[in-house]
């Protein structure tokens, strides 16, 4: 059973208040967060009384909803009205979003219990969550290594048991990338299957919400819950539900390998994926190889149009309307240079100007033109490969965690750094979504990950062979931290 | 030598949508500083753009008007540059697909000004400087626009002024706008080069921006080809550069060099999808466009016999054209109803403002009827003028001011009192015109017209007086 459903039926049979089971997390956010460093902001009067309002329900005999009173979390780019969302970036300190996200908005209605926000990289950028104004949050399975990123804060969380689940973002792998590192399961819908409305935006064209769970149904149940077309969001159109398919036979489905996709893999990575492929064959799948030569294109393609895009995203933040405000300057040209010289970091810095570059004069055709014909041809060999099989399985990084700091030491090629993203981009590239899910562990104990990539607004078909293969194998790993139940 | 004045001109003109392009917030002209905002029009974090599907129709509507083609498939763009009065440092525009393409505007010269293109776009907010601190307003900020460009077609000062002046009407006739140039509803800014008469190369142009009326535009272009022209005869170069218009000097400033233009970076807008425009969309769109002035100006003076000066003003408010339309709807001869609207009407409505609202009591209806009498021969013309003034007074229609016996004329036996009675009271004026001082006999025509209080008709008054002379 799901952890979720798990709750739920404790909140049911009233074997838990929902109040005490919130204090019960906000208890191990209180005494795990100086170390895990999870959470930018928490939000116990929030939690409380939504999780008071539960207690009154369940008292006054009324049904309850699956999600309704399980606490989790958001991280921190989705808009709460009135509760700071800081992207993790010095320049939105302060920042106090005046309107709700769809999402929050939906979950609300559920009868969520928000704990508060999770930490990541700042803007969504980073593999590691490092590039976090305040510190990267850490890895439940060890200290030493990151959560991954960007959305390192709510895997964190919810490997460490502080939250049931969390909602991250993921524009090039930062749901995937960090839930692997952290040994749960991360969705990455399809572009347009969630409401990108109120998710600061880092990439528009790649960026996409989604969850972050213990295990493949909780990872349906949230899916289903925010799948919804929202008007306010051009590019939203929903997605079928995943739930009622979920625990299906997968006897005859084709599942697809990549050759390419396991170049450059680290070997016990690339081992634990075929193993995999073996369980699934036990299973009655069939496995395809194939071959995938655009793959290596997804990286520069990936990279020059996020950045691109994050170039004029990020072009609003100049201290006039909310957010820091350099405190000295000389004029608004001045206020606006200092502002956001002050108010970025290195690495938001770094992709603003090279955003800035392929899009100038000059420059456009052999960059970001190029890159969006690449796009398109990535989106061709998705649609040619999923003529051979129903999903494609990757592992879902090329290696396990990385040590802290190992990205930004002076040893570290950033041009390397950016190549760890290699099997998460292309999701991103043709808008696909990949569900990243246990797989196995490494020699230092950390977890490894494996993803399935589905047809555009398939998620059913992904979760459901996910699910199957974490009922037979499970390679789910407790961490010490947090709530047990 | 001389030179010839080369321009092309690109209009920004505000649309009269009840809600801005990309979000529910109200498209009204003031209000106090940001109240007319929400998240979306301030560009807060994690907003986003939704299109106003009516922002599409009209411009499709201004593009139909202006001959062009409308685009199958259009998408928007941003158009990247930072200043605090645009929250989101990128203007939502569109870059390479613009809905509206080719068109033309014709001169009544016979010169055609070639329209490249129409596209639509959202509004900046307005910066306002007080006591040296400035304030942002971000009312106007998503309020929808379209960009009118056209060819460097432009060679002389008048065509200017009458592309501006037509342009005004046909977005006025179509509703799209109030084209207002001193609120800012509509913009001009003109590219400006000079070039030795007979010459096929164009000159260095520059930019001029900031005007706010016709007038202005026609001093700036002015002294813009004045100062080019004099620039090159002097032996110096011009200079491809944005110069602003002072209003009070009447001369051009420089804004900014070419060596400090933007560069936009434009790139697809990801927040919106694909513009579709169905064919049958724009068969639907064009059925309901009303008809337009050049096409109402032809069948005024080809058909109706109007002429030109009349019909232009007529045609140059829908509201007045409308009217006359109306009115004149069955007369024998629609000059009857022209007569009465731009002689009496009119002389009513002072401004053009007050024309173009055409606030009268007298429906158009009301002014038929009464054209109607008049060309029945049952009034006659100078009771029906004294009929309207008073309709336009009340507001009621001509029967409540004409009675059947004024209808009715005036039979053989009346008609000979009356003239006996004049011929008696005035018997200098008799003397004088038997005399042959043919004009003496107006005093009495007058004097039998007054007993007849305008029911008796001139000429057989004249013609019943000289038989009872002799």
């Amino acid at each position: 059973m799901g952890q979720i459903k798990r709750i739920h039926e404790m909140l049911v049979n009233k074997e838990i208040t929902c109040v005490e089971l919130t204090q019960q997390y906000l208890d191990a956010i209180e005494n795990s967060n100086k170390e895990l460093n999870a959470y930018i902001t928490v939000t116990p009067e929030v939690a409380l009384e939504q999780a008071k309002k539960v207690d009154e329900k369940i008292a006054a005999g009324e049904e309850i909803g699956m999600l309704e009173g399980i606490p989790m979390t958001l991280k921190d780019n989705i808009s709460t009205k009135g509760i700071d969302t800081t992207c993790a970036s010095k320049i939105l300190t302060g920042y106090k979003p005046i309107y709700d996200a769809t999402v929050y908005e939906l979950l609300q209605k559920e009868g969520v219990v928000m704990l508060g926000k999770t930490n990541m990289d700042e803007f969504a950028m980073g593999s590691s969550c490092e590039t976090s104004y305040y510190g990267g949050a850490k890895n439940p399975h060890s200290l030493d290594h990151v959560s991954g990123g960007s959305s390192g804060g709510v895997a964190s969380a919810v490997g460490g048991n502080l939250a049931v689940y969390g909602l991250g973002s993921d524009t090039g792998g930062s749901i995937r990338q960090p839930a692997s590192f952290c040994g749960i399961v991360g969705l990455k819908p399809t572009y347009g299957a969630v409401s990108r409305f109120g998710l600061i935006a880092y990439a528009s064209s790649f960026d996409q919400i989604g969850p972050i769970t213990h295990d493949v149904e909780d990872a349906a149940i949230v899916f289903d819950a925010i799948a919804k077309y929202d008007e306010r969001d051009s590019t939203s159109q929903g997605s079928e539900p995943t739930l009622p398919t979920l625990k299906d036979d997968i006897k005859g489905k084709k599942i697809g390998i990549a050759n390419q996709y396991l170049d450059g893999v680290r070997e016990d990575v690339k081992q634990a994926v075929l193993d995999a492929a073996k369980a699934y064959e036990e299973m009655g799948a069939e496995i395809v190889y194939f071959d995938f030569p655009e793959l290596k294109f997804a990286l520069p393609c990936y990279y020059i149009l996020a950045m691109a895009e994050a170039s004029s995203n990020l072009g609003r933040y100049d201290g006039i309307r909310y957010g820091y405000k350099a405190e000295h300057y000389n004029g608004t040209h001045d206020m606006i240079c200092r502002t956001r010289s002050e108010g970025f970091g290195k690495e938001v810095q770094r992709r603003i100007l090279m955003g800035t570059y392929v899009l100038s004069a000059g420059y456009y055709d052999a960059y970001y033109k190029k890159a969006v014909n690449l796009r398109g041809a990535i989106v061709e060999a998705f649609d040619r490969a999923f003529e051979l099989c129903d999903v494609i399985l990757a592992p879902t990084a090329p290696v396990t965690a990385f040590k802290n700091g190992y990205l930004f030491s002076e040893e570290t090629d950033q041009l390397e750094a950016y190549l760890s993203d290699i099997c998460t981009v292309p999701v991103n590239a043709a808008g696909l979504p990949g569900v990243s899910i246990p797989c196995g562990v490494d020699e230092e104990g950390l977890p490894i990950g494996m993803q399935l990539i589905g047809k555009k607004f398939d998620e059913k078909t992904i979760l459901n062979l996910a699910y199957r293969y974490e009922q037979k194998e499970d390679k789910f790993i407790e961490t010490k931290w947090g709530v047990k139940l | 030598m001389k030179y010839e004045l080369v321009a092309g001109f690109e209009t920004h003109v505000e649309l009269q949508t009840n809600t801005k392009i990309f979000c529910s917030c109200t498209t009204k002209f003031g209000g106090d500083p940001n109240t007319h905002c929400c998240p979306v029009c301030i560009g807060l974090p994690g907003t986003l753009p939704k299109l106003n599907e009516r922002v599409v129709e009209y411009a499709i509507m201004a593009g139909l008007a202006t001959n062009c083609e409308i685009a199958e498939i259009a998408k928007m763009d941003r158009k990247n540059y930072c200043y605090p009065d645009l929250p989101k440092a990128y203007q939502i525009s569109q870059y390479d697909k613009p809905l509206c393409e080719h068109g033309y505007i014709q001169l009544s010269n016979g010169r055609k000004i070639r329209i490249l293109r129409i596209h639509i776009e959202e509004d900046a907010g307005k910066l306002i400087h007080n006591h040296g601190d400035t304030y942002v307003d971000y009312n106007r900020g998503g309020v929808p626009l379209i960009e009118i460009v056209t060819e460097p077609d432009f060679r002389s000062i008048d065509e200017a002024k009458e592309y501006v002046e037509k342009l005004q009407q046909t977005m006025r006739y179509i509703g799209i706008s109030d084209c207002r140039m001193q609120e800012g509803s509509m913009r001009c800014d003109v590219n400006i080069s000079v070039r030795p008469e007979g010459s096929e190369k164009l000159g260095t142009r520059t930019e001029i921006k900031n005007m706010n009326s016709i007038t202005n535009i026609a001093k700036a272009m002015d002294y813009e080809y004045e100062r080019q022209v004099d620039l090159i005869e002097s032996g110096g170069e011009v200079v491809q550069e944005t110069l602003r218009y002072d209003d009070a000097t009447g001369t051009t400033s420089s804004m900014r060099s070419k060596e400090d233009a933007h560069d936009y970076r434009y790139f697809r807008e990801p927040d919106l999808v694909t513009i579709n425009v169905p064919r049958e969309r724009v068969k639907e769109i064009q059925a309901r466009l009303p008809e337009l002035p050049e096409k109402k100006y032809a069948r005024y003076t080809e058909e109706y016999g109007i002429p030109e000066k009349d019909a232009a003003q007529l045609t140059k408010y829908r509201s007045i054209s409308e009217y006359f339309d109306k009115a004149s709807e069955g007369l024998k001869s629609p000059k009857t109803a022209s007569n009465f609207i731009i002689g009496q009407i009119f002389r009513r409505l002072e401004t053009e403002a007050d024309k173009e609202a055409l606030d009268i009591k007298t429906s158009a209806e009301q002014l038929g009827e009464l054209c109607k009498l008049l060309e029945s021969g049952k009034l006659k013309n100078n009771l029906a003028k004294k009929a309207l003034d008073q309709m336009l007074d009340s507001g009621k229609p001509v029967t409540e001011f004409v009675s059947e016996s004024d209808m009715a004329g005036l039979d053989d036996a009346t008609l000979t009192e009356y003239c006996n009675n004049a011929i008696n009271a005035m018997k200098n004026a008799v003397e004088d015109y038997k005399s042959g001082k043919e004009k003496a006999l107006m005093a009495v025509l007058g004097n039998v017209m007054k007993q007849s209080r305008g029911r008796a008709d001139a000429p057989s008054v004249i013609k019943k007086l000289k038989e009872l002379i002799g």
